[in-house]
């Protein structure tokens, strides 16, 4: 223990980020423990096709209970603030314009941009901490030879949640820390069960946090009826790459690229959405060969490991969580546009997930998959 | 860590007078006050001594007391305890949470509500009452006191069109009581809801005063107790705690304590606009009841104050707790017309009998510096001070 600090933990009332409050805590930490209420589950609760019970995950009153339990037992301070308003601005409406555009959106990482790391670090600096804490399974670190904080995996690669953070800014990674990044997700629930949580055993979440049951276009359905709008019509049709039309369907924002089932057409050979085109709202379908391409554009970059693109450069690109990352070159196209150039072709690069780009351990950058 | 607390609308501490009242009923004298007995006696004794102290603060007789657990049910009872299918009902935009959601509750009865609104200093106009009273309409139940602003209400002046309209009046006094005097013949009401834990009586009891000759139903259904208006076992310790705090109420009113805290409050406030720029006071031009003072510091989180407030020792508050313990925007400061921002940047301070000139001072030590450095973070305020 080198020297005391203040420290903001934010608590979702599961067992990693508790584990850090704990873990903090016996260190000698000055820690304070922070919930930020998001999502009002009982908004949408009991519209068409929505649970009459409010069984959602994000901010329920359960995790709420949860975390507020942790933070007595620990004996720290804990509180819940409330970012309803900014939550559903900068990430609820941006989901589901994302869906009725044709993309598949990230809402995980857009609330780690503007909420996280943005809105609870200033209310946790404003509190008197120094540095927010997180359960995430990453790596922060300052590289004194580049002048630069390096976002890095974690030592359990299984559980690595950087592709998720890889819009965070130099002056958050500098008040950042993540605790968890040098342990494997057993180590945590047997330093839980150490500490007496008694969480230690609570399944991890996997679904998106505000979607009850993972079932996005019911949440869609509900929430434009809930804010007094009726679904946008993008039903369109159904064409093949050479431009002919094979059916139809009932709107954009039920398909997702390499989609394969629910194409409602029957055909000798299985089909696959390749593309989806917002603009003539008509979803394009092939066969599984046809899903593989060689580049992707991103935009809305953020890099990390470097402050520019100055040349080409030799980088592992991962397109969605859960992708192994494939080599590639990474040029600067444009202001704030980059093109990935893949070594092999890639399956089903989804327009609106991102790209996030990797050296080795190191994120370099990200961007959004135009 | 020295700690001060200056939120007593939301809770006050139980003064020792009235804790030394009600420990004999945790204990020797454990009685059914409705047994016939002799533990029954001595419990029915004290019981009906808390009525008569409860009374004389609102200057009504013993009998238009009932009994409650609290606030929440003395309005619930007095809402649901009048009004029927087909009647309209008259409330304000301003009301506490335990009325609000009542009369939303009664909506859904197939009840008419009309919510008056406030002007810009939280005060309703008797004359928009007047106006919302239709043939169908049974009851006007308008607060007080304003338990976020201070702001006392023209209850005398709604008690005299209630009169004149002829349909029962129901005040939620429980921001009022031991804070300013309340006569119940002077406001005209038919029914006027007080609670324990605001007059430094423990959590858990509060009073409704039910004018005689009123036909209340009840709510809960069990045995006789309150001349069938309340079942259920009196909370004895609760109510003999209540009857000494409010003994302790009307002899504090009659000696000027409330000057006392008016004085500390008015001091709080004056150097609290002195020191901190973009700074005021919302509602300081009306009446109010002496202890609370509600003051806006413009771009800033007043949630973020609290809780930095809180870890340095000062307890204070901001708008209402939603299940979570999140705050939620204010009703109250939104109904009176405060943009979404000043809303969210206001704090309420609210004084109590127990504290002193060095609990202020503590709070003046605090303050200017941690809303200096919530200024200094905030992306809002930069903004704008880079903009002038």
């Amino acid at each position: 223990m080198l020297n005391s600090q203040t420290i903001a933990v934010a608590m979702s009332g599961g067992v990693d980020s508790s584990t850090v409050a704990a873990m903090l805590r016996a260190d000698g930490h000055n820690v304070i423990g922070l919930t930020m209420q998001l999502w009002n589950q009982r908004r949408l609760a009991g519209h068409d096709g929505m649970p009459e019970a409010v069984q959602g995950r994000c901010c329920s009153l359960d995790d709420v209970y949860d975390a507020r339990r942790v933070a007595e037992t620990l004996g720290i301070p804990y509180y819940v603030v409330n970012h309803e308003d900014r939550f559903e601005r900068d990430v609820v409406r941006p989901f589901v314009e994302e869906y009725l555009s044709g993309r598949t959106p990230i809402p995980c990482s857009l609330c780690n941009n503007h909420l996280k790391f943005d809105q609870l670090l200033i209310v946790a600096r404003q509190i008197g901490a120094d540095m927010l804490a997180t359960g995430h399974y990453a790596r922060v670190v300052y590289d004194a030879s580049r002048g630069r904080w390096l976002l890095k995996r974690p030592a359990d690669s299984s559980k690595d949640q950087t592709y998720f953070l890889f819009g965070l800014t130099q002056e958050q990674l500098s008040r950042t820390l993540f605790p968890l990044g040098e342990m494997t997700k057993p180590e945590v629930r047997e330093l839980a069960r150490q500490h007496g949580l008694a969480l230690a055993e609570k399944p991890d979440s996997q679904e998106i946090c505000f979607v009850p049951g993972g079932d996005y276009k019911r949440f869609i359905d509900a929430y434009l009826a809930e804010e007094g709008a009726t679904l946008p019509d993008t039903a369109g049709e159904l064409v093949t790459t050479s431009g002919e039309v094979i059916g139809e369907h009932g709107g954009i924002h039920n398909f997702t690229v390499g989609q394969r089932k629910g194409l409602g057409v029957a055909t000798g050979s299985p089909l696959y959405v390749l593309q989806i085109k917002g603009d003539s709202r008509e979803v394009v379908v092939g066969a599984g060969e046809d899903l593989y391409s060689r580049s992707l554009r991103a935009h809305r970059i953020n890099l990390i490991a470097v402050s520019e693109l100055r040349e080409p450069m030799r980088v592992a690109v991962k397109i969605r969580h859960r992708h192994e990352g494939a080599p590639a070159l990474l040029e600067k196209t444009g202001a704030d546009e980059v093109l990935v150039t893949f070594d092999h072709p890639q399956r089903a690069i989804t327009p609106g997930q991102a790209a996030v780009f990797y050296d080795g351990d190191v994120v370099v950058g990200g961007g959004w998959i135009k | 860590m020295r700690r001060v607390y200056l939120d007593n609308n939301a809770t006050t501490p139980v003064l020792p007078e009235v804790f030394e009242a009600m420990r004999p009923y945790f204990g020797e004298q454990f009685g059914n006050a409705s047994s016939i007995h002799h533990h029954g006696q001595e419990t029915r004794a004290a019981v009906e001594r808390a009525r008569e102290s409860v009374a004389a603060l609102l200057g009504c007789r013993a009998s238009e007391i009932v009994f409650t657990s609290g606030g929440t049910e003395a309005d619930n009872l007095a809402i649901f305890g009048l009004a029927s299918a087909g009647d309209h009902v008259i409330t304000s935009t301003i009301e506490h949470h335990a009325v609000l959601n009542s009369c939303k509750q009664l909506q859904s009865l197939v009840c008419d509500v009309t919510y008056v609104p406030v002007d810009g200093q939280g005060r309703v106009d008797p004359d928009d009452v007047r106006r919302a009273v239709t043939s169908k309409t049974k009851l006007i139940t308008i607060m007080m006191a304003n338990n976020e602003t201070g702001v006392l209400q023209p209850v005398d002046h709604i008690g005299r069109v209630a009169a004149e309209a002829d349909v029962y009046f129901h005040t939620d006094a429980v921001q009022a009581a031991g804070k300013v005097p309340i006569n119940v013949r002077t406001i005209g009401c038919d029914l006027l809801a007080i609670s324990g834990h605001k007059i430094h009586a423990p959590q858990g009891v509060g009073a409704l005063y039910v004018r005689k000759g009123t036909r209340l139903r009840a709510q809960l259904y069990g045995g006789s107790h309150e001349r069938s208006r309340r079942a259920g076992t009196e909370n004895v310790p609760g109510i003999v705690a209540l009857g000494k705090a409010a003994e302790l109420a009307r002899k504090g009113l009659e000696e000027g304590t409330d000057i006392a805290i008016s004085a500390m409050r008015d001091r709080l406030q004056k150097t609290l606009l002195d020191q901190i720029d973009a700074t005021g006071v919302t509602a300081g031009e009306v009446p109010r009841v002496p202890n609370t003072t509600n003051i806006y510091f413009e771009h800033i989180e007043g949630e973020a104050l609290v809780i930095a407030l809180d870890l340095k020792g000062l307890a204070v508050s901001t708008g209402a707790a939603c299940s979570s313990g999140a705050i939620e925007p204010s009703h109250v400061l939104t109904a009176m017309g405060l943009t979404a921002d000043r809303a969210r940047a206001s704090i309420r301070f609210s004084l109590g009998k127990q504290n002193t000139n060095d609990d202020v001072e503590f709070a003046l030590s605090l303050i200017p510096a941690t809303v200096a450095r919530l200024r200094e973070l905030s992306p809002v305020y930069n903004r704008t001070a880079v903009s002038q």
